[in-house]
């Protein structure tokens, strides 16, 4: 804690990125990503990798809320899950070798399609 | 066939999740437009999927040095805080309005994310972690 203004200003980027999720049940790395990178200046792949690790505790408790509210059929959606499991790997390792300006403007695309999608 | 739609959805929602780019917002809208899921169902399969993959994902990304732990206590746990009394007040609230809201301003976002980083390439100063980054990638 050496800077406890620099405290303050994560403290309420989480804020913000759990109101996000929370409130309208994703998105919110959509958000972390662009909190991380322009306000905490960190470098786009750390901004990046780091959302990842950010948004899992979060799923983790929006997955608990949805299992004890039931009626969940985990075995027919297991090729989702595998895919996202072995995309997500993909992914991750694509991630260190693509230049950073290819990851911001890939992002700042989906974005505006994912924003667009949502707006209309 | 159905199972090889789920599995194809699945590999390009994970591949943009795993590079952190809000896989959730691309595998929700495949799921329900090419596999006919309910949307409820979609962001719960989305949810589920998320959790093992992202495991991985933040094993890998801490081997690349792309990690920084301290915004576990900073950043996350407030996040998750916030989150969970979010879903709540959610209940009360007019979903539809807020993620017009939400969907206006990701836009925004992108538009600025696009032009700053068309400005950084003009630019082509190293950044602070691409300079601690660069001896990696010069070893062939």
């Amino acid at each position: 804690m050496k800077n406890p203004l620099k405290t303050i200003v994560e403290i309420l980027t989480g804020g913000a990125v759990g109101l996000a999720s929370g409130l309208l049940g994703g998105g919110g790395g959509m958000l972390c990503v662009p909190l991380l990178e322009k306000v905490l200046k960190e470098d786009v792949k750390v901004s990046h990798a780091t959302t990842v690790l950010v948004i899992l505790p979060i799923c983790v408790a929006s997955a608990i809320v949805y299992w004890s509210s039931g009626n969940y059929d985990f075995a027919d959606n297991l090729p989702v899950i595998l895919g996202v499991l072995v995309g997500g790997t993909v992914g991750s390792f694509m991630l260190k070798n693509l230049r950073g300006k290819t990851v911001a403007v890939v992002f700042a695309l989906l974005m505006i399609i994912a924003g667009a999608r949502m707006a209309l | 066939m159905y199972e090889f739609w789920l599995l194809l959805s699945g590999a390009v929602g994970g591949i943009i999740g795993g590079m952190g780019m809000g896989g959730g917002t691309l595998l929700i809208p495949l799921l329900t437009a090419f596999c006919n899921f309910d949307q409820h169902t979609a962001q719960a399969v989305n949810l589920i999927a998320f959790i093992p993959m992202s495991v991985v994902s933040v094993i890998i990304h801490a081997k690349n040095k792309l990690i920084r732990p301290k915004y576990l206590l900073t950043v996350a746990l407030p996040a998750v805080c916030v989150s969970v009394l979010a879903s709540f007040l959610a209940i009360n609230l007019n979903g539809k309005i807020l993620s017009r809201c939400f969907g206006w301003f990701l836009v925004a976002l992108g538009i600025f994310q696009l032009f700053s980083a068309a400005r950084k390439s003009e630019s082509k100063k190293p950044s602070k972690t691409e300079f601690i980054l660069l001896p990696e990638h010069n070893d062939k």
